[in-house]
């Protein structure tokens, strides 16, 4: 089973995350930027973070195997905070750089209308950098803020098939599945979607435009739910080619859109360090 | 134009036509809109070539890659096109350096000997020099490194380079600017390597010569009671007359 993770957050994750999720068949992932739990006060705050998923998560990854690309943006929650709305500025150039490979998350946390005016520029921004957008999609009131979505991205002008919108149950799929937009599901231990679930919306829906995802950050997680829910298709019926063309090839169609997925063979570790830092602590040093 | 007379006919040899003529479209676009270098400065590598200028140098530590070899024509477009805007033009490298990943600012220093933007050059040799980076370390130790880096920030960065076991080949005319001071401070770091009972990187003889204090304080190591400080010196006194 090869697998690639289409939204997880490994800067909250361990190297033993990596290891299993190696194990479990991940070779690639998407980190999207989001909230790190403690709210940031500053711009500088998200371009150091931003640094951080294009340089030294990235060579994480790596190490054990895995590629790593982002999705950059100011997230939904943040943007209510107007000492943050600066970072937007800076956002196109880190946007141009390699390994990002769309714009997200963006969408609604509360639908306040200084989380509308970042996300309506966000999506400008994505038709600029010729990128793809990932939407996070709010945890109250969700199906009024998909809707709200689905307004803003026709707004837009944006071709639907470059948008996934993300986080969505059996109340929200049937009209992001009429808009065109690509669908996503977090599959967590016990909110959201479980893989349980998944597998009856697939077989529901078919497997066109769908992506499954672990979303795991540094809440209650598992980032080896996309291999559980592989595992509950294939128990289900499914066989191993509709596995590979929702755990692989379907994000890779969807990300592929941005030109820059990194997705050559993984190299060996060789003992490298990134900035003079080595993740490999101890005798292998 | 120093990129036509420098690196400038020697890129375009490297690249194929299609890349050619997209480096001239970029270059282009820069000269008439210049604030368009911060998205495409940053997508240079992937709009236009990437990889090694000399096989032997497979990421760029002894000398510029074809990326960094790009971006100075970029960065020279720049110049060129805020020639008439006092200070923008510091200001933007500024600018290119901070939100650059490690290959981005690689070749902001690179191109540092090509830019006239005075004390900046300085900041930003600074800056790659407190890191630990051995591609930004050795980046800063050439040709703008040689330029706008004081003597004692020049000596730090050569012994930086040892401490980083980047190739002292990385570093533009050595032989030239290397000083007394510069063998001194080397000395000591190889002596306190062999009382460690450690390996001494064979390029730190490149600086040392016969430097007699070194070479008297090894010979005194070959004596010592402890017999991983005997083998020490007797490899760093070996990797000498092998250099």
């Amino acid at each position: 089973m090869r697998i690639f993770d289409p939204h997880i957050h490994m800067t909250s994750r361990t190297t033993d995350d990596y290891e299993a999720m190696y194990s479990a068949g991940v070779r690639a992932v998407v980190e999207p930027a989001f909230w790190l739990g403690q709210p940031r006060t500053n711009p500088g705050s998200f371009l150091d973070y931003f640094d951080g998923l294009v340089g030294w998560e990235r060579f994480r990854a790596a190490r054990f195997g895995i590629r790593h690309h982002c999705a950059l943006a100011l997230n939904p929650k943040e943007a209510n905070d107007p000492r943050c709305a600066d970072v937007l500025d800076v956002l196109p150039r880190y946007l141009a750089k390699d390994g990002v490979v769309a714009v997200g998350e963006i969408g609604f946390d509360s639908m306040t209308a200084a989380e509308e005016e970042a996300f309506a520029r966000q999506l400008d921004m994505a038709v600029a950098a010729d990128l793809p957008v990932l939407v996070h999609t709010p945890h109250r009131d969700k199906a009024a803020g998909t809707r709200r979505t689905l307004d803003l991205v026709a707004a837009s002008g944006i071709a639907p098939e470059r948008v996934l919108v993300d986080h969505l149950n059996e109340t929200t799929v049937d009209i992001v599945a009429a808009s065109g937009c690509w669908m996503g599901f977090s599959i967590y231990p016990d909110t959201k979607m479980d893989e349980y679930r998944m597998v009856r919306i697939l077989a529901e829906h078919g497997l066109d435009r769908i992506l499954v995802n672990s979303a795991a950050d540094w809440g209650r997680s598992d980032p080896l739910k996309t291999a559980r829910t592989g595992r509950a298709m294939l128990d289900h019926g499914f066989d191993s080619d509709d596995v590979d063309r929702v755990l692989w090839r379907n994000p890779v169609e969807f990300f592929g859109q941005s030109g820059r997925l990194l997705l050559d063979d993984v190299a060996p570790d060789t003992g490298a360090t990134f900035a003079g830092n080595s993740v490999l602590r101890g005798g292998g040093e | 134009m120093s990129a036509e007379a420098g690196h400038g006919p020697r890129l375009r040899d490297l690249l194929a036509p299609p890349a050619r003529r997209r480096l001239d479209e970029l270059t282009a676009e820069i000269s008439a809109t210049p604030s368009a270098v911060a998205t495409r400065f940053p997508a240079a590598a992937r709009l236009v070539a990437r990889g090694p200028v000399r096989p032997g140098d497979p990421s760029g530590l002894l000398g510029p890659t074809l990326e960094d070899l790009v971006r100075l024509v970029l960065l020279e477009a720049l110049r060129d096109a805020l020639a008439d805007v006092p200070g923008r033009l510091a200001q933007e490298v500024t600018a290119l350096y901070r939100f650059g990943d490690s290959d981005e600012k690689r070749a902001v220093l690179r191109a540092l000997d090509r830019l006239d933007i005075g004390e900046t050059a300085h900041d930003l040799l600074g800056d790659a020099l407190r890191s630990n980076d051995p591609r930004l370390v050795a980046a800063a130790l050439g040709p703008g490194g040689h330029r706008h880096l004081d003597q004692a920030g020049w000596r730090h960065g050569v012994l930086k380079c040892l401490f980083l076991e980047v190739p002292l080949a990385a570093v533009h005319r050595l032989a030239e600017r290397a000083d007394p001071e510069l063998a001194r401070m080397v000395g000591g770091f190889v002596v306190e390597r062999v009382a460690a009972g450690r390996g001494v990187p064979a390029d730190a003889w490149r600086v040392l010569g016969d430097h007699p204090p070194t070479v008297r304080a090894l010979r005194a190591e070959l004596r010592s009671p402890h017999a991983d400080r005997r083998t020490a010196a007797e490899l760093a006194l070996a990797q000498r007359r092998d250099v």
